[in-house]
């Protein structure tokens, strides 16, 4: 099935072991220039790259807090070197979080500090030179920016911070990642990820709007580009394509119906994933933010949710108030924004919609923490709600739930494997062995409780597990939507039972 | 004035200017770089006293540091702790008459030698031994260690097998604070212990040593989680919005 070898599942206890190189040179494709011009980078490689990293660095390092005292702070204690999935998967020890700091903390070191520029060899500083930034380009392209590594470093060093920063100096100098970048500019174009233009847009919201009725008997609808709703969804835009994210959408519109509250869904800001993220890119994470300010004006909406997706989550809950705040003009009872297992969850509280758990029966869950909504956001009033309330809506809808085991969940959950725009396939080499601890936190609870499915709630995290977890033996209908299984269980006035 | 004495006089002022000077000079740059999103390490407390609390806990109980490895926790405590009692006991040769409490600690100093060595020991081992860690190590790494070895292992000689007059040391101490100059005692291991002391505070804002005063920055542990209640914008973003209107 693949050019390499799939882990094993690990005995356990283990000690981990390295193998220096394991994963050299297979980083992704590098953007061209069609690219990289949209988002107001250089189209390749510019001829003194060197030092135009070096003063964009300096630059960063004026802007940048968390860059500048990350690069000073750590003391190479060791704590992180295990944590790391994408090295627990592919024994790399560049992929050792402190390792994949040190790349770009050694060049810091050599240009922008007195011990480097005095005693390189001691402190471990060098030059930035091409194998260098080969280096940067193949492992900042290894790091899926999930944030576990911060969780358990005594100084909260985050090497997603780091990978971004990376990033975001590597596309200055015209060094990008053609994944991301291309996705970007297709915002910009057309104002989704995919590139799905309006009309293609409405009739595929149609289709989906004939299938709930032909399935319940009730015109349940999916509105879009409607003025004056009280609600704005902004989805990520697989949710309107891919399984099972679209059994998610599904289970959005019937909360909705049953709930009563107007909503329609933007075609001009039609993505709440926000690639700016994974490149670091302040300015472009803001560009597309923007547009989903531009749209709550437009369509006039009281309140803006965000469907199941866990970077854009994070660039939502932590950052729109800072990129295109301030929301005055919404309702201010409601938090802007707010995630849609957050609304469902308040309309369970109050009894509002009508359960039938039995509809998931046939299923035995699990939950996946998605790194970005457990290690950088929040849902709910309370620390931690991220991780209740997807869980108290799932067993509001389901008699089967079991977690998979403690240090796998919360915010010590492994990444899936695919974050941090690295869902493509050109690395699936690195999805694969980085989805490995979670795959056995999966088998655990298979064997041990007859877990039948793991449920979601992130874009990325739903394609990479359907993609590669045949690759451990399970099948690809094993992934489901939050919203899945509530759209299984809500029972609607003046449908078929 | 004897040569040593002024030797020794001179390196404490040198190494001292340096210190403050480096220090101060890290930590308004930390406080003046803007922070310009909102990245706490999730889930994070939601209020000022809450984000406090947490820092503190990172700095007097290492607490993300025993969720991820109880080994380094272990000695890094042990290190950490016997430190900060040691030099507490150290007072007493800049004071005079000597505070009670610091009188009080004394015993506690004495023997806190002891575990700040088998810390100091436990982390060198971990460094050498363990695969991943050797792996990440820098030569500066392993000789900050030995630095703190030599200074712990000197000071520990002095105080149980060859004792120096501490009497006199006083003296030179007390006289190098207001510029009045007595001599020092020759002792070689009181010389190799302050000889490298000074070397440690003149690396200190050079160096990985710079934890202490980050450990207080790093945004993902001093932030409060707000982001939806209150609006967070560095100066040179807001600059970016008066450009767009
Ligand atoms: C606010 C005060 C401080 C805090 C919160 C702090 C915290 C820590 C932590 C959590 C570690 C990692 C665990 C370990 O390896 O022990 C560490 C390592 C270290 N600290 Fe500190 N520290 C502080 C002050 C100091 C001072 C004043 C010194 C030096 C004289 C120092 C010297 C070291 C050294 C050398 C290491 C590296 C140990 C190794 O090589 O493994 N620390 N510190
Ligand atoms: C200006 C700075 C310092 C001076 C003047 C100084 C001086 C001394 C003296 C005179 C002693 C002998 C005590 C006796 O015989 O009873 C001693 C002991 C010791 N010193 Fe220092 N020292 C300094 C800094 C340090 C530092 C930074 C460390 C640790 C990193 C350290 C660690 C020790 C230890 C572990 C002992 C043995 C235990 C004790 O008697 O407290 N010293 N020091
Ligand atoms: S845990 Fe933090 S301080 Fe320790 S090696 Fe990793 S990044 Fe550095
Ligand atoms: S952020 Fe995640 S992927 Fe990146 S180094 Fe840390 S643990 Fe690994």
């Amino acid at each position: 099935m693949a050019d390499f070898d799939v882990p094993d599942f690990r005995p356990y206890p283990f000690v981990p072991e390295l193998k220096p190189d394991a994963m050299k040179g297979k980083g992704p494709f590098i953007a061209k220039p069609v690219h990289q011009e949209p988002l107001g980078f250089p189209g390749e490689l510019v001829d003194n790259w060197e030092e135009k990293a070096i003063e964009k660095m300096g630059d960063m390092l004026k802007k940048y807090r968390s860059f500048r005292v990350y690069l000073d702070t750590c003391v190479r204690c060791g704590a992180c070197t295990d944590k790391c999935h994408y090295f627990i998967g592919t024994n790399d020890p560049k992929n050792m979080p402190v390792a994949r700091q040190d790349l770009l903390r050694s060049v810091y070191r050599r240009y922008f500090t007195l011990a480097g520029k005095f005693f390189p060899k001691l402190v471990g500083a060098r030059d930035l030179t091409r194998d260098v930034l080969d280096e940067w380009y193949n492992y900042y392209h290894q790091c899926s920016q999930c944030r576990r590594c911060s969780v358990f470093c005594p100084y909260g060093i985050d090497t997603a911070d780091i990978s971004m920063a990376a990033r975001e100096i590597m596309d200055s100098i015209g060094h990008g990642q053609k994944y991301c970048n291309e996705i970007i500019a297709k915002v910009f174009k057309i104002g989704n990820n995919l590139g799905l233009p309006e009309r293609a847009l409405r009739d595929t919201l149609n289709g989906l709007e004939e299938d709930m009725e032909d399935d319940t008997g009730v015109a349940v609808k999916i509105p879009l580009d409607e003025k004056g709703v009280d609600v704005l969804l902004v989805t990520p835009s697989a949710d309107f394509f891919a399984e099972p994210h679209i059994d998610g959408l599904m289970g959005y519109a019937k909360v909705f119906h049953q709930a009563g509250i107007s909503w329609t869904v933007s075609s001009y800001a039609s993505e709440a994933a926000n690639f700016g993220l994974f490149i670091g890119s302040y300015e472009n994470m803001r560009n597309i933010s923007q547009r989903i300010r531009t749209a709550a004006l437009e369509l006039g909406v009281k309140r803006i949710i965000f469907g199941e997706c866990g970077h854009a989550w994070r660039v939502a809950y932590s950052y729109l108030n800072t990129f295109a705040g301030p929301f005055d003009f919404l309702d201010p009872k409601y938090p802007v924004p707010q995630h849609i297992c957050e609304f469902t969850y308040d309309l369970l509280q109050k009894n509002v919609l009508k359960i039938d758990k039995s509809a998931n029966d046939d299923m035995v869950l699990t939950f996946h923490d998605s790194c970005n909504v457990a290690r950088a956001t929040r849902m709910g009033n309370f620390p931690g709600g991220q991780f209740v309330i997807p869980r108290e809506v799932i067993k509001a809808v389901c008699n089967n739930y079991v977690d998979m085991p403690a240090d796998t969940i919360h915010d010590q959950t492994f990444c899936c494997g695919g974050g941090g725009g690295l869902l493509t396939d050109d690395l699936m080499e690195l999805r694969v062995k980085g989805a490995l601890p979670r795959m056995e936190a999966l088998k655990h609870v298979v064997e041990e409780h007859g877990v039948t499915h793991m449920a979601a709630i992130c874009a990325i995290c739903k394609s990479q597990f359907t993609k590669i977890i045949p690759y451990y033996g399970f099948q690809m209908d094993q992934i489901v939507s939050v919203h899945q299984l509530v759209s299984n269980a809500i029972v609607l006035d003046g449908g078929e039972v | 004035m004897d040569f040593l004495t002024t030797l020794f006089a001179a390196g404490f002022y040198l190494a001292t200017l340096i210190f403050v000077v480096g220090l101060l000079f890290k930590i308004i740059q930390y406080a003046s770089v803007p922070a310009p999103l909102k990245v706490p390490t999730m889930p994070a407390p939601l209020t000022t006293g809450g984000a406090t609390l947490r820092v503190l806990s990172e700095v007097v109980l290492f607490s993300s540091l025993f969720r991820s490895n109880k080994w380094i926790w272990l000695f890094g405590v042990l290190f950490h702790a016997a430190l900060l009692v040691v030099l507490l006991r150290h007072l007493r040769y800049f004071i005079d008459p000597v505070w009670m409490w610091v009188a009080l600690i004394q015993p506690f100093g004495k023997y806190g030698s002891f575990v700040m060595l088998i810390g100091l020991l436990g982390l060198l081992g971990r460094r050498i031994v363990v695969e991943r860690i050797r792996y990440i190590s820098n030569p500066s790494d392993y000789l900050m260690l030995v630095l703190l070895l030599v200074i712990g292992g000197s000071g520990t000689m002095m105080t149980f097998v060859v004792h120096t007059d501490i009497v006199q040391f006083k003296q030179f101490m007390l006289g190098v604070m207001v510029f009045d100059f007595k001599p020092i005692p020759t002792d070689p291991i009181l010389l190799v212990h302050l000889a490298a002391v000074m070397l440690l505070m003149i690396i200190f804002p050079f160096s990985k040593l710079l934890h202490a005063p980050g450990v207080f920055f790093s945004p993902s542990r001093n932030q409060v989680d707000n982001a939806r209640e209150k609006r967070h914008l560095a100066p040179w973003a807001a600059k970016l919005e008066t450009q767009d209107s």
